[in-house]
């Protein structure tokens, strides 16, 4: 019986007297591509900074492939095996598309610290790069500079920086936020095909309930900092304190 | 598909162009003590101890960016760190590179310091640091010499025990020395920012978050460029007291630290080659200016608003600029 | 004991200078986010202007005061305005750098329009004079001075606390957005405050003109005891600046009597304490 991915217990975070995070437990298994929904306010991006490091824990514990790591840095959850993308876009504006993905493909094999080698030379890495870039389709565009690129494109540069750490435990904070139906269809489709190669587990958190029902195999909904309701999308969707607080007003 | 093949050739004949140019310029410097005076040779090895400051500026700050106002203290470092160690033993490269590894310490232990804190507090806390190392030369009257500084320092022979030992007391030969290390240490430089570190570090100046979330401890790294940045800076002042026999005070003041920051806005914070070009064109203009005007802090100054205004990029990137434009203009489609 | 009080009220005195200086510089960082390396420059000029209108102009003394206070705000709008506004978008260094480029041009314009040092006016008639503290004489202009600075700050409270420009300030500075949301014009509340706190660097130096020479070297020598000041009462933190102003005015005074050698590195090692150990400053909430 091999241990679940990630283990929440009693998390709790709080700002002033608000308690962002209210005592949550949660357990995450490999595979099951999991979204995170909730109204305004409701702590879902204080859960995801608790979970990936941006935040630290007032209270429970955090456990990811059965180890500790509640108090842990970002770059160390990273390094194990962990990683997320931003609502808010966070690529590297001056580099181009190929820097922005050869860098985190730089980090997992241990290289950015090499000073005398020129960077032509790391073959590895560049080859990591191509195979990312091709699956989030900007090999094309890998020498542009980033900031040059579409919205579209930059989201699913943001996208492709997250996986390209090869994690195995990947939070996407609204990535389809800000975008068009077709581009919208697109990053799905995208997130579709990597969860399909079944190496990342993606916890995707949304607002478009759309996204949520025809990507996810599970739905987490939280209100208020605490966990509402747990289950398929089916359950969810006939669960009345759910469809009270949140679905309720959409029809 | 037709423009990228056209952006690639535009780029490769700038690189040929550049490199040319490079050729040129060195063979200058070669044969510089030939046709120069003595004057010429102070003034290029000035201006070559400036590209090597503002070269190890523009590594924290252009690639990693990290403001520091406080470089002139590495730099004092470097050079009563080289002064006391010829003054205990004559030989030059034991000076230099021993003046250069003072201030790599320094920066080390004070980085360790710094390097925790974010931009503003940062570059406050170099600032701080920085006077406090002036203070100290200033007034530790018994090891820094106080006001009137270290004088009588020798220009000591080139020595490697066992292997050679060439007199140095020729300015010529002094000129040969500083323009070989320079060279030695650009070219260093130039090795260290095209590789995966410097890469990193231009990720960290992008987003410090997004390289903490591609798995990099960020504050290592601010610190890895602190330290090169303030060897440089060693490097630079080590130079000095060979030259001109004396190291004083003001070479840890802030207007000193002022020096590689004005020369890399000049020449251009976004390239590897901006701090040289700066260290020359600041070195021209300054020149230039004080023999018009007694009131050349002025015209600095103003040079400085515009280039803050409106050339963020210096020289440089307003010469890669027209260079394209040319280029795209009357070439092929 | 004497001797102690008597040079802590020098102190007093001299830390109401500090005060001014810093106030604006700390009001300056906490609403528009940029750190004023101009700030003893325009000390500075303020220092000049009275001098020309006071001294050499023969205004009376309140007049040169309103009048140079009137000239540096000018400078500081203009400063804002044209130049400053247009970096909003851009890196925070850029706008040191801006600050920086200010200081090399006021520090050598006043050398070209005043030339070199002068004498120092007398002071006014109705401020001459000591009084008898402690048994020796404390002039009455540096009571003044006691007074000016407090009043100041009195009405800096009153101002940020009371009044509804305080308060739209005060808004503005902790959410830019939400005050831009809810209708304030925040280009204009930043000329504002700008301008604010470069009159109150003038008052600074404008107060100091008969006890003190104008020299192209004054700003320099003020921006630095105003960074380490508004470091230790946190930057944008106006009470933390008083606070700050008083303990370096009057370690100060007790320095140039006590341990003359050290000051200079003190104030540094000072401030790069508080930097390390508490950069949000000691008075900070």
């Amino acid at each position: 019986m091999s241990p679940p991915l990630l283990e929440i217990q009693g998390l709790r975070r709080t700002f002033g007297h608000l308690a962002a995070v209210d005592d949550v437990s949660l357990t995450l298994e490999p595979g099951v591509l999991t979204a995170i929904i909730g109204p305004n306010g409701a702590g879902k991006t204080t859960l995801i900074n608790l979970l990936t490091g941006l935040l630290m824990p007032d209270a429970g514990t955090i456990r990811f492939k059965d180890q500790d790591v509640s108090r842990l840095p970002p770059h160390a959850r990273v390094r194990r095996g962990l990683s997320r993308s931003f609502q808010i876009m966070n690529v590297f504006p001056n580099l181009t598309a190929q820097e922005n993905i050869l860098l985190p493909a730089l980090a997992r094999r241990g290289r950015t610290h090499r000073a005398f080698r020129p960077l032509e030379g790391e073959r590895e890495a560049f080859a990591d790069a191509e195979e990312i870039l091709g699956e989030i389709g900007l090999w094309e565009q890998r020498g542009a500079r980033v900031r040059a690129l579409s919205h579209g494109d930059q989201r699913r540069l943001e996208l492709g920086i997250a996986v390209a750490t090869r994690p195995e435990l990947c939070f996407l904070d609204e990535p389809s936020s800000g975008m068009n139906p077709v581009e919208r269809q697109a990053v799905l489709g995208l997130i579709r095909r990597l969860s399909a190669e079944g190496r990342t587990t993606f916890v995707i958190v949304e607002h478009d309930m759309d996204v949520v029902f025809s990507l996810s195999q599970r739905i987490v909904v939280m209100n208020r900092g605490q966990v509402l309701a747990d289950g398929t999308p089916a359950a969810i969707r006939e669960n009345r304190a759910v469809r009270e607080t949140y679905l309720g007003t959409e029809t | 598909m037709g423009t990228e093949g056209a952006d690639a050739a535009t780029r490769r004949r700038g690189d040929m162009a550049g490199r040319a140019g490079l050729v040129a310029l060195v063979l200058a410097l070669l044969l510089l003590p030939l046709v120069g005076g003595r004057y010429a040779q102070y003034v290029a090895m000035q201006v070559l101890i400036l590209s090597l400051f503002a070269l190890g500026f523009n590594i924290l700050f252009g690639y990693s960016g990290l403001l520091s106002f406080g470089q002139a203290g590495f730099y004092a470092v470097g050079a009563y760190g080289c002064a006391k160690l010829l003054l205990l033993k004559p030989s030059l490269l034991f000076g230099v590179l021993g003046g250069a590894a003072l201030a790599g310490a320094a920066a080390l232990v004070l980085g360790v310091l710094c390097i925790r804190h974010t931009r503003i507090y940062f570059s406050m806390l170099t600032l701080a640091f920085g006077m406090m190392i002036f203070s100290l030369a200033l007034k530790w009257q018994s090891f820094t010499g106080g006001d009137d500084g270290l004088v009588g320092i020798p220009r000591a022979p080139l020595e490697i025990p066992g292997i050679l030992s060439v007199d140095m007391t020729s300015l010529g030969r002094y000129y040969y020395f500083v323009l070989v290390v320079a060279l030695l240490a650009i070219a260093l430089g130039h090795r260290v920012v095209h590789s995966p570190l410097g890469l990193t570090l231009q990720g960290i100046r992008d987003s410090e978050t997004r390289m903490a979330f591609a798995g990099v401890p960020v504050r290592r790294y601010r610190l890895i460029a602190f330290v090169v940045a303030g060897l440089y800076a060693g490097l630079a002042g080590a130079l000095l007291p060979p030259m001109e026999n004396t190291v004083t005070p003001p070479v840890a003041h802030w207007s000193t630290s002022a020096d590689p920051v004005l020369a890399t806005l000049m020449g251009g914070v976004q390239s590897f080659a901006g701090p040289i070009v700066g260290a020359f064109l600041y070195f021209m203009i300054k020149d230039l200016l004080v023999r018009f005007t007694e009131y050349w802090l002025i015209c600095l100054g103003i040079i400085v608003v515009v280039l803050v205004m409106g050339f963020r990029g210096g020289v440089l990137s307003l010469v890669e600029g027209r260079w394209r434009a040319r280029r795209r203009g009357g070439g092929a489609r | 004991m004497g001797t102690l009080a008597f040079q802590g009220l020098i102190g007093l005195s001299l830390a109401m200078y500090l005060w001014l200086i810093s106030a604006g510089l700390t009001i300056i960082f906490g609403v528009l986010g940029v750190i004023n390396f101009a700030h003893g420059s325009l000390f500075m000029v303020g220092a000049y202007l009275a001098f020309t209108f006071y001294g050499l102009l023969g205004f009376n003394f309140g007049v040169a005061i309103l009048l140079s206070l009137a000239g540096v705000a000018l400078l500081g709008w203009v400063m804002e305005r044209f130049f400053l506004r247009a970096l909003y978008g851009v890196d925070e260094a850029y706008q040191l750098l801006l600050t920086f480029g200010f200081v090399l041009i006021l520090d050598d314009a006043v050398k070209l329009i005043w030339g070199g040092v002068f004498r120092i006016p007398p002071i006014p008639a109705f401020l001459e004079g000591s009084w008898f503290v402690v048994g020796r004489p404390f002039p009455v202009y540096n009571a003044f001075i006691i007074a000016a600075g407090a009043g100041v700050g009195i009405v800096l409270w009153l101002g940020f606390e009371r009044t509804w420009w305080g308060k739209t300030v005060r808004a503005t500075a902790s959410d830019r957005e939400m005050a831009n949301a809810i209708g304030v014009n925040v280009p204009r509340v930043f000329s504002g405050v700008f301008m604010v706190g470069a009159m109150l660097a003038a008052l600074g130096g404008a107060l100091g003109t008969p006890v003190r020479v104008a020299s192209p070297g004054l700003g320099a020598a003020m921006i630095i005891q105003a960074f380490v000041i508004t470091v230790i009462g946190g930057l944008g933190n106006l009470k933390g600046a008083f606070i700050g102003s008083l303990v370096v005015g009057v370690l100060s005074a007790y320095g140039t009597l006590f341990f003359p050698v050290f000051e200079l590195a003190l104030i540094y090692l000072i401030m790069a304490v508080v930097l390390l150990v508490r950069p949000q400053g000691l008075f900070a909430r």
